[in-house]
This record gives structure tokens, C-alpha cells and sequence, in this order.
């Protein structure tokens, strides 16, 4: 059967090259990198060589990225390092839960926490960040752009919140890296998480920029790997794999591959808005990174119309799977203020470097056929004539 | 695929067959929401719905090459089968989940979603047959070939248009021979014990339930406590609540007497729980309401039949006529011990179910 991928924001393939630069050190290059023999060397010299590549997509030193198992350690270790009991940290109501629930369970820790709302474009008004600020507060962490929605934040703005109260910004970047320019000094951030494979290398890495000088309390104990932030042997071939999809990224935006991807994107929205009745874009409102479309088809269930299209070929996802796998309403939407039966009408369809307009088309010929029979089957499809 | 023995059989049997299939485990109850809550267990280990049947059943889908997804309908289940089932009890009547869980849950939401992504049919482990009759141009469920696994009376709510989409593979085999056959398509499961209880329920403790559950909700426990009170109407004593009884018990009624004392009776309207002795309880009618027809379009005159009262009680031979729009009286040849309000009445024709209804 013809397959189609259009769930980049959940993951994305490893680029040949990814993979053709990670193979060495799978094999004849095996050292670990605190080793001071020549295999020590060999792969130092990689680890290091990958930590220039990432801070160059992210306009920092090379001193300042820590390598990690990934987005969630990243966003984790940047939560957890920089609070202590009695801190204050405001956060936003669309953060992943890497965020969130690590937020969360600081609370429980003894933190204070504030969520900001968004409006309904999905949007954080650094206003509300402002005033959400106490004497107390430490850290501000808001992400650069939602993974279902892909609405980008005013970062900007709210770095300079921050900056102005004296008081940390970490942004949870996971989602923009790759597809849109980042500069940490533009940002004003002093933290930021990114992860490989969402950006075409390999799962189970990523970094956290922290700012040279910011005091980290590590989550991990038991070496000065990392120059003492994150304790373990280096996953070599991972972050070489990380180093080079963050080099190709950068080669990838300076020609153009955010435009390309958005003309299949809007493409890909204009015809469904066209083509099926009764559909509308979630988060419109608001620059988008360039791959990403929430789209609700009003009176469907989501879940059946994901499964639905898993059946035909055609991979695209709904809301967050909860530890089960069955899917739960999703929490960004809902903070958007929509209905749960409105969320659970959403499909993200995210496109990657990998996706042609050949691939856009097979996803345009197979929704309105698929919508319309679920819709047939809808209890609620034939009493309807308001849009939802 | 619930995870276990039976619905996994059933799609290794159905693959093994070349059916083109696919797996769906329906996401009912999230056992953790009361797990510690008024003295529930904090274990939520091999439950319905536990992270480890869900494993199984995927991990059964993946050896035998097929998709497998979960679908969520908590939120119906909640609405359809767990409040049912705790209002029930705090009416003063004795309720029958499965049932409600079978109507609601597995023979219309997972026939919908079935349909939706493109299924004709849904199979199920359910112990049971179906088949089509020409003659009377109607859809058939008869008991399965194990009785002893007999699930025919929580199916008495199937329509025609359910029935003609289900299709029940185990309905010709015997509890060991699903087994066998499990263990023949190497099913690494094949020897898990089968589920006993109420599965939301843990331990089948249905009253802890009910505290937890109304804590959970926010919700206090409706005060239905009221009198004990004799067949001839003399006050014995007081209850705490009409939800801790059900007819036919006879321990916890917190009376001494000389004679054994049973539960005859349940008044949700003055909260009375009328006891009196073992042959009280015994009866030779009931009414059914909430009827559904399966072998026959409409009931125009008495039919003879036998009638299970509830799921482990021998069908007993009686008659059912129709006595109102959407009531059936049931007249047993011979009285029949605790006919309990809130559980259903399923009448057989032999091996062939003609329909049921729920006693009140």
C-alpha cells in the first residue's frame, strides 16, 4: 500500500546524510568521548564538532549547549535545574507536557506556579506574562511554537519581560527548530530545548541552550560530562546524527525550504476549506511555522477519522495520546477555548523535508470521501446546519 | 480485543481464516481515577482497561500482523454504564452493567466507529451465536455450545441491524478449545486467568465503589437511609441506606430473629427495606420493561418460554405477554426465588433468545 506522512511535528525520518554521518560511530569509531586514547579523541572530536553545528542553528557558543536524551530531558533539566522550593515560575496553558507536567510536579515541590492563558488564536500575550510576574519569580518558560497548532509565540517580547524583571526565560524550541531562523541573543532567553528527530535526526537526543554563567542544578549526577550539567556517556552517535540534521536545517533554511513547505501547506489548506464543507483552520490568527495545519472537520470524531486514513495510507494524528494509546481531547485546543467535542473534531496534518506535493494530493483526493462517510454515520451530522 | 484469551482467539482465528481485520480495544475506564480514594486499592494491576491488558491485546495484534488502534470512549462509558449503575443502587435496585456496556458501548459506539473506518462486520469473544433465518427474514442469537460460558443473557438488547454486523466466533466452541486454540496460534497469553467481577469495580465491592465515585464527583451520598420493616408491615429496625441491599440477601441486616431473614424487597420511594423469610421471596411474576424482540417482531400473543432471571439462574419455563406498549408480564410455572428489580429477564425458545427486558 502507498503510505504518506504528514505527522512531522510527532516525528521525522533521519535524512540519509543524518544517517551516513551517524554510521562511523556505530562501528570502527566506537570511543567513549572522556577517554583520553585516540578512540577518546576520535569521538571528542565528533561530539564537539556536532556542538558547533548545534550552536550555529541557534546563534550561540558552542560552551553553551548541553546534549541530552532529548526534548523532554531538555525542557525537564531546564525546569527543574533552574527552581528551587519556594520559587515562582510562569508558564502557559499550550506548553507541552514536558513542561507542563515537570511544572507541575515542582508545584508539588514546593514551587508557585502561574499559567498563562492564550486567546484564541492560540497566541500568549506578553502583557499577561508581565503581570503575572511576583517578587518571587524566577523563571519564565513559554515555548516558541505550539506543536499542534505551530503558532509561534512572541518570544521576543516576552524576553524582554523577563529581561526588564530580572527573572530567567527558557522556551521550549522543539518545535521550531529546523523551520524557523533561532537566535538565543534575539530571543533574550537563557534557556531554550531542542530535539533531534524532530528535525530529521535520530530519536532518543537533543540540547538545551543554557547561557553561559546561568547556575544549573543538574537532573543527572555522576561525572563532569558536560561540563558538569548532565552527568553519562555521550550517545556519540546520536548527537553526530543531531549535529548534522542541525547543519542541514540551517543549509535547508538558507534555501528557502520554509517557503517550499509553505505553499504545500496553504495548498493543502485551501483546497480542504474549498473541498469539504463545514471546516475551519485552528489558529489562523497567528504566524504559523510553515509545516504545521490543525484543521476541524466539524462533526466528525477525530479519533475515527485519523484511524480511518491510517487505514488508507495516509499517517496523520489528533489531539495527544494518553498512555493507553487512545486519544484524549487536546489541552492546546481546549485552551484556545474550544469545546471538547470541537478539539476532538481536529486533525494535524505536518508536513517535513521529505513531503512532495505528490504526497499533499494523495492526502487532498482521500479526505473529502473519507469525511463524508463518517459524516453520513455522524448522529449528529444530519440535525446540524451550524458551523462548528 | 479486551487483552484477553477470548477476543485475542478470536482475531488470531479470524486471520488465520484471511479475513482482512483489524484490532480495536475500546478505552473505558481509567481504573486510576478512584485507585486509593475511600479505601480503594491502590493497585490498579490487571484490571479492565489496566496499561497491561492493553499491552496484551496489542501485543497479539502485532504477532498475528494486524492494525491495532485504542479508541477513547471513557466519557461515554461514564455517562452510559458507571452512573447508571451507581443511581441504580441509590433507587434501591440491582443493576446489570455488562448489559449496559454491551447496548451502549460495544454493539453501538464500536459498530459506529467500526463503520466509520470501514469495518462490515465486528467480531467479539463473546459466548454466543448468531446467524440469519430466512424463513422469518430475521437475525438470530442462540446460547453458544459451552452453557457454562452462555453470555446470551447480556446480549438481549442487540437489534437486527447489530446483529446482521456481529459476528461471535467462539459461539461454537468450549472455554478449553478456545484455550487450545489460543495455544495452537502461539498466543502467549492463552493460559491468563479469565475476568470474574464488574470490571470497573476492583474486588466487586460495589459500595466502596459508590463512596469513591461520589467523593471523586464531588457528590455526598444521598442519605437513603430508612426502616427495616416486616412483610405484615411491622418496623424491626432501621438500614443505613437502601444501596447497601439487594433482594435475596441475608447477611448485614443488623437484626437478630429466630428465624433467617431475607431482603423481599426494596421501596426507593420510602426508602423501606422490607424483609421477611426465605419463602417470601418467592414469586411467580414479573414485569419487563424496556423491551427489546429478537427472534419474533412483536409479541401478539402469550408465548411460552423460559425466562433466566439473572446471569448464573437456570431459564424457567413461563409465559410472556404483552401487557403494555413497552412491558412484557412474565408468569412462571413455578415460583421463582428472588426476582430482583434492576436485572434483566431474557426469554429463550429453547436454545434461540426470543428477547428480554429489565425487571422493575
Amino acid at each position: 500500500m502507498q503510505r504518506v506522512y504528514l505527522d512531522n511535528n510527532a516525528t521525522t525520518p533521519v535524512l540519509p546524510e543524518v544517517f551516513e554521518a551517524m554510521r562511523p560511530y556505530f562501528g570502527e569509531q566506537f570511543g567513549n568521548a572522556s577517554s583520553i586514547h585516540h578512540h577518546g579523541q576520535e569521538t571528542r572530536a565528533a561530539v564537539e564538532g556536532a556542538r558547533e553545528a548545534v550552536a550555529e542553528l541557534l546563534d550561540c557558543s558552542a560552551s553553551e549547549i548541553v546534549f541530552t536524551s532529548g526534548g523532554t530531558e531538555s525542557d525537564n533539566l531546564a525546569v527543574a535545574g533552574l527552581l528551587k522550593a519556594g520559587d515562582h515560575v510562569i508558564t502557559s496553558s499550550i506548553e507541552h507536557h514536558a513542561v507542563l507536567h515537570a511544572v507541575k510536579h515542582l508545584e508539588e515541590m514546593g514551587c508557585e506556579i502561574t499559567v498563562v492563558p492564550v486567546d484564541e488564536s492560540c497566541l500568549v500575550d506578553p502583557a499577561d506574562v508581565k503581570r503575572a510576574l511576583r517578587p518571587n519569580t524566577r523563571l519564565v518558560t513559554i515555548m516558541m511554537a505550539n506543536n499542534e497548532t505551530g503558532v509561534l509565540q512572541p518570544v521576543e517580547e516576552i524576553g524582554k519581560v523577563a529581561a526588564e524583571a530580572g527573572v530567567l526565560f527558557h522556551t521550549d524550541a522543539v518545535q521550531a527548530a529546523g523551520k524557523v531562523a533561532i537566535s538565543v541573543k534575539r530571543i533574550g532567553c537563557h534557556a531554550l530545548s531542542i530535539s533531534s528527530h524532530k528535525l530529521h535526526g535520530p530519536q532518543g537526543v537533543g540540547a538545551l541552550y543554557l547561557q553561559k554563567g546561568t547556575r544549573l542544578q543538574p537532573l543527572f549526577h555522576g561525572g563532569r560530562h558536560e561540563r558538569s550539567r548532565r552527568a553519562g556517556t555521550e550517545n556519540v552517535p546520536g548527537i553526530v546524527g543531531l549535529g548534522q540534521a542541525a547543519k542541514l536545517a540551517r543549509d535547508g533554511m538558507e534555501k528557502g525550504a520554509a517557503a517550499k513547505l509553505a505553499a504545500m501547506r496553504d495548498e493543502l489548506e485551501r483546497q480542504v476549506l474549498e473541498q469539504i464543507e463545514d471546516t475551519c483552520v485552528n489558529g489562523t490568527g497567528a504566524a504559523r511555522v510553515t509545516n504545521t495545519s490543525n484543521i476541524r472537520f466539524g462533526h466528525i470524531e477525530g479519533e475515527a477519522l485519523v484511524i480511518a486514513l491510517d487505514l488508507k495510507g495516509l499517517a496523520v494524528s489528533t489531539g495527544a495520546a494518553c498512555s493507553s494509546g487512545a486519544i484524549e481531547p487536546s489541552h492546546v485546543l481546549i485552551a484556545m477555548g474550544l469545546r471538547p467535542e470541537q478539539a476532538r473534531t481536529s486533525i494535524r496534518f505536518s508536513l517535513g523535508k521529505q513531503t512532495t506535493q505528490a504526497d499533499v494530493d494523495f492526502a487532498l483526493n482521500l479526505l473529502p470521501g473519507t469525511v463524508s462517510r463518517l459524516r453520513d454515520l455522524s448522529p449528529t451530522y444530519h440535525k446540524k446546519a451550524v458551523t462548528t | 480485543m479486551s487483552g484477553g484469551v477470548d477476543s485475542s482467539t478470536v482475531a488470531a482465528m479470524l486471520r488465520a481464516e484471511g479475513h482482512n481485520i483489524i484490532g480495536l480495544t475500546m478505552q473505558l475506564w481509567n481504573q486510576r481515577r478512584l485507585a486509593g480514594r475511600e479505601g480503594m486499592p491502590e493497585s490498579v494491576q490487571g484490571r479492565c482497561c489496566s496499561l497491561d491488558d492493553v499491552y496484551d491485546a496489542r501485543r497479539v495484534a502485532q504477532q498475528i500482523g494486524i492494525p491495532y488502534y485504542v479508541v477513547n470512549h471513557e466519557e461515554s462509558f461514564e455517562r452510559d454504564v458507571v452512573r447508571p449503575f451507581v443511581e441504580e443502587y441509590l433507587s434501591g435496585r440491582t443493576p446489570i452493567p455488562c448489559s449496559l456496556c454491551n447496548n451502549h458501548l460495544k454493539f453501538e459506539q464500536l459498530h459506529l466507529v467500526a463503520r466509520q473506518i470501514g469495518a462490515e462486520r465486528v467480531a467479539t469473544g463473546h459466548y454466543a451465536r448468531v446467524g440469519f433465518e430466512e424463513k422469518a427474514q430475521r437475525w438470530w442469537l442462540k446460547r453458544p455450545a459451552d452453557l457454562g460460558k452462555d453470555q446470551t443473557y447480556f446480549l438481549f438488547g442487540l437489534t437486527q441491524e447489530q446483529l446482521s454486523r456481529t459476528m461471535f466466533p467462539l459461539g461454537e466452541l468450549t472455554k478449553p478449545e478456545v484455550r487450545e486454540r489460543a495455544r495452537r496460534h502461539g498466543l502467549a497469553l492463552a493460559e491468563k486467568p479469565d475476568s470474574q467481577e464488574i470490571c470497573f469495580v476492583p474486588g466487586g465491592d460495589y459500595k466502596r465503589f459508590i463512596d469513591a465515585y461520589l467523593a471523586e464527583q464531588g457528590e455526598s451520598l444521598p442519605d437513603t437511609a430508612g426502616e427495616l420493616v416486616t412483610t405484615s408491615g411491622e418496623i424491626i429496625g432501621d438500614h443505613g441506606g437502601i444501596h447497601n441491599f439487594t433482594v435475596g440477601q441475608r447477611k448485614g441486616l443488623g437484626v437478630a430473629t429466630g428465624s433467617p431473614l431475607y431482603v423481599i424487597q426494596i421501596s426507593g420511594a420510602n426508602r423501606q427495606v422490607v424483609v421477611g423469610s426465605d419463602e417470601h421471596l418467592y414469586s411467580r411474576q414479573l414485569r419487563a420493561r424496556r423491551v427489546n424482540l429478537i427472534s419474533v417482531e412483536d409479541l401478539h400473543e402469550p408465548m411460552r418460554v423460559a425466562v433466566k432471571i439473572r446471569h448464573r439462574h437456570e431459564p424457567a419455563p413461563a409465559m410472556i405477554e404483552k401487557t403494555g406498549e413497552d412491558e412484557i408480564r412474565v408468569t412462571f410455572d413455578q415460583p421463582q426465588r428472588a426476582i430482583t428489580p434492576g436485572q434483566a429477564a431474557v426469554f429463550y425458545d429453547g436454545e434461540v433468545v426470543v428477547g428480554g427486558g429489565w425487571i422493575v
